[in-house]
């Protein structure tokens, strides 16, 4: 497993306490879990996702990630619709592994964007990770 | 005793290495309050000898002798079972080994599953199957559940009220504490479900039937899969005598989205009714939706061919109380009973002894009805069937006991308004002899 | 590499079933017809299905080298966890393979099978005095199905008492099958975690513990291998609240003859007659979990029951408050005849004796590898005694590493990676069965890979070298499931 200093956690995103992370574009927003995650997941074998048209509130689990001994859910950072899912994960979940930032898991339309200020920044991000 | 290995002295000199003066002692951390007041009240340990001279006393206690032919099936089938079955399967590398949890040690069981987990989609016309859950009855309640889980927010299940009473009533001891609600549908006069009784039931998640159903009736799973998809319910196909699939269309074919039986018929003895074998399989779009282990293909460091178990992240040991079911072993030595079994018969065999099974039946209804008994449904059978008497069958039962024949299952019981009337079945083990034999005494 | 007792033996390739064959041969010949052909209208016919046609031989010799790349009992020392991999007695499949007993049909009428329902009058029996407790069900076909008929027990009995409870404690230290057999039922299972000594502590039950809780679940020995010391005042809370206490009988081979389990406060217990009373693990099953009540809880117990009257033993489905039918017909009753045989041949003494000598097992090895390996939970243990990897981690071995190992010394893994309240957990559970000479050869090779860890760190990480295959990808397996061959 990686030690904190060898983490990629991009900058200009925010992250949950859940390790999820969100970048808006637009109207429009992206959402994928960091690399802390991903590391901690080990090798995922399945990513489920839920369907487009679906609401969540913010927090709420949109779906779950798999490895081969382990469970893990995935909660949406910003109450939203999903509008698209990554149709390239169904058939190669391994790329949340190899870079969890391009492989994006869903695209929402968020529903009221004063939640970002609930989210972490990448610095209070990595205090949370030094526990 | 033959099974403590332990000598005194070694007892001695393991409680030294422990630090404690007796074995007594061991128990320390069992509170007095916790302590048994005086031993148990148990028999007197019996050498082998003496328990074998038991066992026939217990033996001796059954009237049913093993030369008895008994022309009841509805659920446990008296098949030939072949004797390379018993000669694999006492192997004690199958028999004594546990759950496949480290495959580099247990590849004999899990290629042999891998193996049944195929001949058992193939037989049933599926994607996947499973390497088997309890029993039939168990099969089918965990395909109800599942065909709720699918469909996620529909919470009534419609099962035909010719699937196996037992089989319902396991089903609805599994919904009691649930709030899901189970209908169940009623037999039309040739003994096939009704199926214009789902008309006017919303919201079903599943609708289950039995072929052949508990009655012998060939069900028209077609029919049945249509009206169940036209009401986007998941369509549920059971069976308790899988050997019928070897001359039948197999439910797959018929449009089945979950296939679930009891696969005792395929090597397995009738035993009082258990161990069995609680085969099960589904479309490959709902295996995530699925309940027991599953065995799967893979390669070794080195590019070779292996097995492990997989998927396992649906099961209680990972999702616990959100797993697809809480079953955590399978009926393993069944499931490679039955592989044996498939294995042994091959595809030309199954055909043979299928179309046997259903030629002695039809022979034995033939004569049945020249001899004025009635046969009850008009629908098409397999290797069962009812019928009914002019008079009563009792004193005909009897002679026909005394002549080593166990005749029938007496329906009352189950269907009241069947009462009198019997399920019979034969088998590749009935002779044309034995079934002349029941004809004479219903003609007498 | 001393004390290595795995060895290059000829052990043979197979195919699969259907890579083998030749359309037309049969290793089973079908009877020819006795009675005319019959009509069968063409709609109903299907193709058949698409098996191999394999002779005799082929079948034999299939399943004969699958065998052969298999580990048992029977082949050596097998300490899995939680599962009492003792030695499974042959007399008890001669006398479960007794035609009277292997042919008898499950629906007879009471009068033609007395024998198969004396058997199982006494078991129920014998099973009641093994746990103190009152009543029997034999119906329950696995340990799972036994704590899903005890819970079923729970709400039936919250029902009668017009109550609806929505919730139950299950120690973090449970099996799966604990929180899953309790969801089945509308249970939400509520976790306790264990104290600092790996037992429940008392007073976090009584702050769980309420009016919308039907009870907890407790598995005891638990699967630290610690006997649960404040049972009796965790049971008098939850009895105070109004809930029941059910045992978890995974771990009943510690304490036969020592623990009254209606005295430690359990209202519901199942056994897996497949640990405690030496049936065959069969590849994964089939076992059998009844389930014992005390007097109170007997009338929700499933239907049918064997019952005695002067006319002898007969099935009695009339219980209008049983919580229904839990199997097809009585449960896995070949496995009730195998259990019913070990218990006549053990009696009461010598059930006691292998309880002490199971327990003598797992203290001997404690105390032996806590030198060597982690031991997180320093006391008396029960049956089975639970290491940790923690000591390995500086030279990046893992648990995982360390069983694999094991294998080229002739030795099945223990269960690793449970509990989960131990990291890297290794627990280990010899049962009474193993002689001390074996229990010394196995410790004496645990503590080589110990060494082999911390001066060959490879030698771990490429194990097993002995086994048929190597590691298997099971990442790959379960990304691209291939679950049927073509």
């Amino acid at each position: 497993m990686k030690e904190i200093n060898e983490l990629n956690l991009p900058d200009g995103l925010r992250y949950t306490r859940d390790h999820e992370w969100v970048k808006i574009m637009g109207d429009a927003a992206i959402v994928g879990i960091s690399d802390y995650a991903q590391d901690q997941l080990g090798d995922i074998v399945y990513v489920e996702m839920p369907e487009v048209g679906d609401e969540f509130k913010q927090g709420e689990e949109f779906g779950t990630l798999e490895s081969v001994k382990a469970v893990s859910e995935t909660y949406l950072p910003l109450t939203g619709e999903i509008i698209e899912i990554n149709e390239a994960l169904a058939d190669a979940p391994e790329l949340v592994n190899k870079d969890p930032y391009e492989n994006w898991i869903v695209r929402i339309r968020p529903a009221d964007l004063s939640e970002l200020d609930s989210l972490l920044t990448v610095d209070e991000y990595l205090d949370l990770l030094n526990g | 005793m033959r099974y403590l290995p332990h000598t005194d002295d070694e007892i001695q000199a393991m409680l030294q290495v422990v630090g404690v003066e007796g074995l007594e002692d061991l128990f320390a951390p069992v509170p007095g309050g916790c302590r048994r007041k005086e031993a148990m009240d148990l028999p007197a340990p019996m050498t082998e000898w003496e328990l074998k001279d038991h066992v026939r006393g217990l033996a001796a206690m059954m009237k049913v002798k093993p030369d008895f032919k008994v022309l009841i099936g509805a659920g446990s089938y008296d098949h030939h079972i072949p004797a390379i079955i018993p000669a694999l399967t006492s192997r004690s590398e199958f028999l004594t080994s546990y759950t496949p949890y480290q495959p580099e040690m247990a590849q004999g069981t899990l290629q042999g599953i891998f193996e049944y987990q195929t001949l058992t989609a193939r037989l049933l016309g599926m994607d996947v199957a499973n390497a088997s859950i309890y029993d039939g009855a168990s099969a089918l309640a965990e395909a109800l559940l599942m065909g709720i889980r699918i469909s996620k927010k529909k919470k009534k299940v419609a099962i035909s009220s010719a699937v196996h009473p037992h089989y319902r009533q396991v089903a609805r001891t599994y919904f009691r504490p649930t709030d899901f609600e189970l209908v169940e549908l009623p037999v039309t006069a040739d003994g096939r479900t009704d199926l214009a009784a789902l008309e006017g039931l919303e919201d079903l998640a599943a609708v289950a039937v039995q072929s052949p159903n508990f009655f012998g009736i060939i069900e028209d799973l077609g029919a049945a899969a249509a009206a169940a998809h036209q009401r986007e319910a998941i369509f549920i196909t059971c069976f308790t005598e899988p050997l019928a699939y070897g001359l039948l269309k197999n439910p797959g074919s018929c449009g089945a989205d979950i296939v679930c039986g009891e696969g005792q018929s395929f090597g397995i003895p009738r035993c009082f009714g258990g161990p069995g074998l609680g085969m099960f399989a589904c479309r490959q779009q709902y295996v995530r939706s699925m309940p027991g282990r599953l065995v799967g293909q893979t390669t070794d460091l080195d590019g070779r061919r292996g097995y492990v178990l997989t998927l396992s992240t649906r099961e209680q040991h990972i999702r616990r109380e959100k797993a697809t079911s809480n079953i955590c072993s399978n009926q393993g030595l069944c499931a490679m009973t039955a592989g044996i079994y498939m294995a042994a018969l091959g595809g030309t065999g199954l055909r043979e002894l299928a179309r046997l099974n259903y030629d002695k039946a039809e022979y034995f209804k033939a004569e049945l009805v020249r001899a004025g008994a009635g046969i009850c449904f008009a629908g098409p059978t397999f290797n069962e069937f009812v019928v009914e008497f002019d008079r009563s069958f009792r004193p005909v039962a009897r002679r026909l006991l005394r002549k080593k024949v166990v005749a029938g299952l007496e329906l009352g019981g189950h269907y009241p308004r069947l009462k009198d009337k019997y399920l019979f079945c034969v088998t590749e083990t009935v002779s044309r002899e034995i079934i002349d034999t029941v004809i004479e005494e219903v003609r007498r | 590499m001393k004390n290595v007792s795995a060895t290059v033996g000829l052990i043979l390739n197979e195919p699969l079933l259907w890579e083998k064959g030749q359309k037309g041969r049969r290793g089973m010949d079908v009877p020819a017809a006795d009675v005319p052909p019959a009509g069968i209208d063409a709609g109903l016919i299907g193709e058949g299905p698409d098996f191999p046609d394999l002779s005799e031989v082929d079948v034999i010799r299939h399943y004969t080298r699958l065998s052969q790349w298999n580990f048992g009992v029977d082949t050596g020392m097998y300490p899995l966890g939680s599962c009492t991999m003792k030695y499974n007695p042959k007399i008890n499949d001669t006398v479960a393979a007794t035609p009277e007993i292997a042919a008898s049909h499950p629906m007879l009428p009471d009068a033609l099978c007395q024998g198969t329902l004396k058997i199982m009058y006494e078991l129920q029996d014998y099973l009641a005095a093994v746990t103190g407790l009152d009543a029997v069900s034999l119906q329950p076909a696995a340990g799972a199905h036994g704590e899903l008929t005890g819970m079923l027990i729970f709400a039936a009995y919250h029902k009668s008492r017009g109550f609806r409870r929505t919730k139950i404690l299950i120690p973090d230290t449970a099996h799966g099958t604990n929180p899953a057999s309790a969801a089945l039922c509308g249970l939400q299972p509520v976790p306790v975690p264990s104290g600092p000594d790996g037992m429940l502590d008392p007073e976090a039950v009584a702050r769980l513990m309420d009016e919308q809780t039907a009870g907890i679940m407790v598995t005891n020995p638990n699967t630290l291998g610690l006997f649960e010391e404040n049972i009796i005042r965790i049971a008098g809370i939850v009895h105070d609240a109004g809930g029941l206490v059910y045992g978890d009988g995974a771990n009943m081979n510690a304490v036969m003859g020592v623990a009254d389990l209606k005295r430690c406060g359990v209202d519901i217990v199942h056994l897996n007659l497949h640990k405690t009373f030496s049936t065959p693990h069969g590849g994964g099953g089939p076992g059998a979990g009844p389930v014992c009540v005390v007097e109170a809880l007997r009338k929700f117990l499933p239907v049918p029951r064997v019952v005695r009257d002067k006319r002898g033993y007969r099935l009695d489905g009339n219980c209008p408050d049983s919580v229904g039918r839990i199997h097809a017909f009585h449960g896995n009753f070949g496995i009730l005849v195998r259990a019913y045989s070990y218990i006549r041949c053990m009696g009461a003494e010598n059930l006691h004796r292998a309880s002490q000598l199971a327990v003598l097992n797992a203290n001997y090895i404690k105390e032996k590898l806590k030198g060597e390996l982690h031991l997180p939970y320093d006391r008396p243990c029960m049956h089975e005694c639970v290491f940790s990897d923690l000591w390995q981690h500086a030279y990046k071995v893992s648990t995982l590493d360390m069983a694999k190992r094991l294998m080229d010394f002739g030795y099945h893994p223990p269960t690793i990676y449970f509990p989960l309240v131990v990291g890297g957990a290794i627990m280990i559970e010899p049962t009474e069965t193993e002689s001390k000479a074996d229990i010394d050869r196995f410790i004496e090779a645990f503590c080589e890979i110990v060494r082999e860890a911390k001066e060959e760190p490879e030698i771990l990480h490429g194990a097993p070298h002995l086994c048929k295959v190597k590691r298997l990808d099971e990442t790959a397996a379960a990304r691209h499931p291939c679950l049927t061959g073509c």
